[in-house]
């Protein structure tokens, strides 16, 4: 890995209008996707993950705005380009998987024409024969049988649906894939293999893969650095392994404590008091600080900035992690 | 051959192409299906049949004091009713009735003439279908554009121009807005001609082939008789069809809209699929489906449509027929008549149905 940055997020606000009020539910999130990894982006239901990932698409749904950021990707600022351009972008260099594949596919169109379409639509002059190489190629490679383009989506396994699903995202070979919770309609055994197709694709196809989850087990397997959302914020960002053996903020040891784990003979598992704050009106300084067994003065008045953490280039949002505190309590 | 008869194979032999066609390629599921639904449409012709039955019988008047007056000299009134099976104990004119609809001669109205009944319909049943075709495409595609282009610019100034539209379309009585277009375009404007089907003079020129009268001219390459036709054509076809044009419209938009909101519309969006695309090739495609299947139901509102307008435009076909023949008690030729509806509407409803389960791959029966 080379360490390059493919897409950079930079203080992104995504604010979506209510009857209340507006709400933000991505606030000032930063965040560098590096050429060739799989970033996990973790966090529970609410926290903005998905919109965020949306977002970095700018397909947003009417009732959202980008309201502030920079998106850059690949040396782009994606937010300058026009809507026809931005078009080019989806699908040709950014490619999408979603969470439900039963339902991502036309059902009244057959499976070749999802990839031939696609094909076209970036590639005008692309002939007929030369789509359905490309399709059968690829699907032949992720385990489908060529024969079965001709079918209709529902046809097809849910796991058959969501490789073809890979396969439009690696129908113009795409930079960067966003897999919005792809896993998640799949039984254990499917999604087991799917990760290790997407592992298997990265290196083929130079993938640079977010992966969003609020599966703290999926990113494990799969990722090689790892991103936790919390409350619409970037709690903690870095490799996998220290963010799993030690992890920096509160929000992400609580995460991995409540993941079930059959090899230690606890009797209860752990569970995170609370639940994540209303969006409308989000606790002062750190967003986590009313279920945060850690909390300390500063954390209710003062919202933590990036602090560097495991010296590789980690960083937490958790005062806890402030050298100058780490100072002042050594003094 | 009678003419009505010839209609009925010019609609029976596409609805059994497309019967044979779902039989032969269907899966046994879809065969089965196929067979109940025919199945099915007999009985509930004959139920029509029945119903229409009773309910002249039930209507004060009939057809021997609507000929003679309420006046008239008791021995002339009872010859008449022998003369027109009306003595006969109800069950056997029943009975009559059933056996004239299986054998697809439906008796000789009781007045007027007394001529046959599936001749006099021969001759008209023609200008009904003229009527109710263009104003089928004008309601369908019509309503579709103008449906898919609301839901696809939702909660937009064209939407609730268009919504305001059809609500008021909807509501508007067929009569009343036949009159309205043609106090404007015709009376006013003069652009379109007052009512009729074809002007008489251009008229005797025309030889008569099917009695569709555009057809007709195309045909024998009358080109004056073709232009008279098509202008006589344009309010009273506009008229019907306007009235439906709201409901596929707001079935459309409904549909449209619930369609943009599918996960699929949203994955071809990040696949970079033009809007234009995913609007109609994606979500109408999908939304058209519903559709499909209320087009089969709304033929028979076109029929009822039809008698109100071709009374308003002196059209010449079956629903003026239809109303004049209630007027006078005609229990034979209003039986008849609505025999026929019946068939017809059974028979598009039928088509309709199937089509419908041969065009979207998932209807596996």
């Amino acid at each position: 890995m080379s360490g390059e940055i493919l897409y950079s997020v930079r203080d992104l606000v995504v604010e979506y209008d209510t009857r209340t009020g507006p709400l933000r539910a991505v606030d000032g999130v930063s965040l560098d996707i590096r050429r060739g990894e799989i970033l996990g982006l973790v966090g529970e239901s609410g926290c903005g993950k998905s919109t965020l990932g949306k977002a970095m698409m700018r397909l947003l749904p009417r009732n959202a705005r980008i309201a502030k950021g920079e998106l850059l990707f690949d040396g782009q600022d994606l937010m300058s380009l026009s809507e026809e351009q931005m078009r080019h972008v989806r699908g040709g260099k950014i490619g999408m998987v979603f969470q439900d594949p039963m339902t991502s596919l036309n059902p009244v169109q057959r499976i070749i024409d999802h990839i031939t379409e696609t094909i076209k639509t970036h590639k005008p002059d692309a002939s007929d024969d030369e789509a359905r190489e490309r399709a059968e190629f690829l699907v032949e490679r992720l385990g489908i049988r060529k024969d079965r383009l001709d079918d209709y989506p529902h046809q097809l396994s849910g796991g058959m649906r969501q490789r073809v699903m890979i396969a439009l995202a690696l129908a113009l070979n795409c930079d960067l894939v966003i897999a919005d919770e792809p896993t998640t309609s799949l039984d254990v055994i499917v999604e087991a293999k799917f990760l290790d197709l997407l592992r298997d694709l990265r290196d083929e196809f130079n993938l640079t893969i977010l992966m969003i989850t609020h599966n703290i087990g999926v990113v494990a397997e799969v990722a090689d650095r790892v991103a936790v959302m919390y409350a619409g914020e970037m709690a903690e960002v870095g490799d996998v392994h220290p963010v799993f053996a030690e992890p920096a903020h509160p929000y992400t040891e609580g995460l991995l404590k409540s993941v079930p784990n059959i090899a230690l003979d606890e009797e209860e598992l752990y569970q995170m008091k609370g639940g994540p704050p209303n969006l409308l009106h989000p606790p002062a300084g750190c967003r986590f600080n009313p279920r945060c067994p850690y909390v300390m003065d500063i954390c209710v008045s003062q919202d933590p900035p990036m602090f560097p953490v495991h010296g590789g280039g980690g960083v937490a949002a958790c005062w806890l992690r402030d050298p100058e505190r780490k100072r002042s309590e050594s003094d | 051959m009678n003419s009505l008869l010839l209609l009925f194979v010019a609609l029976g032999v596409p609805t059994l192409g497309v019967l044979v066609y779902a039989l032969v390629t269907g899966s046994p599921g879809l065969r089965r299906h196929v067979l109940t639904r025919v199945a099915l449409t007999i009985p509930m012709i004959l139920i029509l049949a029945t119903v229409v039955f009773v309910v002249l019988r039930v209507l004060p008047g009939d057809p021997v004091t609507s000929s003679l007056g309420p006046r008239g000299n008791p021995e002339v009134r009872e010859a008449m009713r022998d003369q027109l099976g009306l003595d006969l104990p109800i069950w056997a004119q029943y009975g009559r009735y059933l056996g004239s609809l299986f054998t697809f001669d439906l008796g000789n109205a009781l007045t007027s003439g007394r001529r046959p009944v599936a001749v006099e319909l021969g001759e008209r049943f023609p200008a009904t279908i003229e009527l109710i075709v263009p104003a089928a495409i004008v309601a369908v595609v019509g309503g579709i554009l103008a449906g898919t282009l609301a839901g696809s610019r939702r909660k937009s100034a064209t939407d609730y121009g268009l919504r305001m539209f059809s609500v008021a379309i909807y509501a508007m009585p067929v009569f009343w807005l036949g009159l309205i277009l043609q106090l404007i375009f015709a009376v006013q404007l003069g652009w379109f001609p007052v009512a009729g089907r074809i002007d008489p003079i251009v008229s005797g020129s025309l030889e008569r082939v099917t009695n569709l009268l555009v057809v007709d001219s195309l045909i024998t390459g009358n080109w004056a008789a073709l232009g008279s036709a098509l202008r006589h054509l344009v309010l009273p076809a506009a008229t019907l069809g306007l009235i439906l044009l709201g409901v596929f419209l707001r079935l459309t938009r409904v549909n449209v809209i619930e369609t943009l909101q599918e996960d699929y519309v949203a994955a071809a969006r990040a696949r970079g699929i033009k809007e234009g695309v995913i609007v109609y090739r994606h979500a109408l495609r999908n939304a058209m489906i519903p559709v499909i299947t209320f087009i089969g139901l709304q033929v028979a509102i076109l029929l009822a449509g039809a008698v109100l307008t071709e009374t308003v435009f002196s059209w010449p076909g079956v629903g003026r027929y239809l109303v004049e023949r209630i007027g006078l008690r005609d229990y034979t030729a209003v039986q008849g008549v609505v025999a026929v509806f019946a068939i017809f509407v059974s028979m598009i409803s039928l088509l309709v149905d199937v089509v419908y389960s041969i065009v979207d791959p998932r209807v596996r029966y």
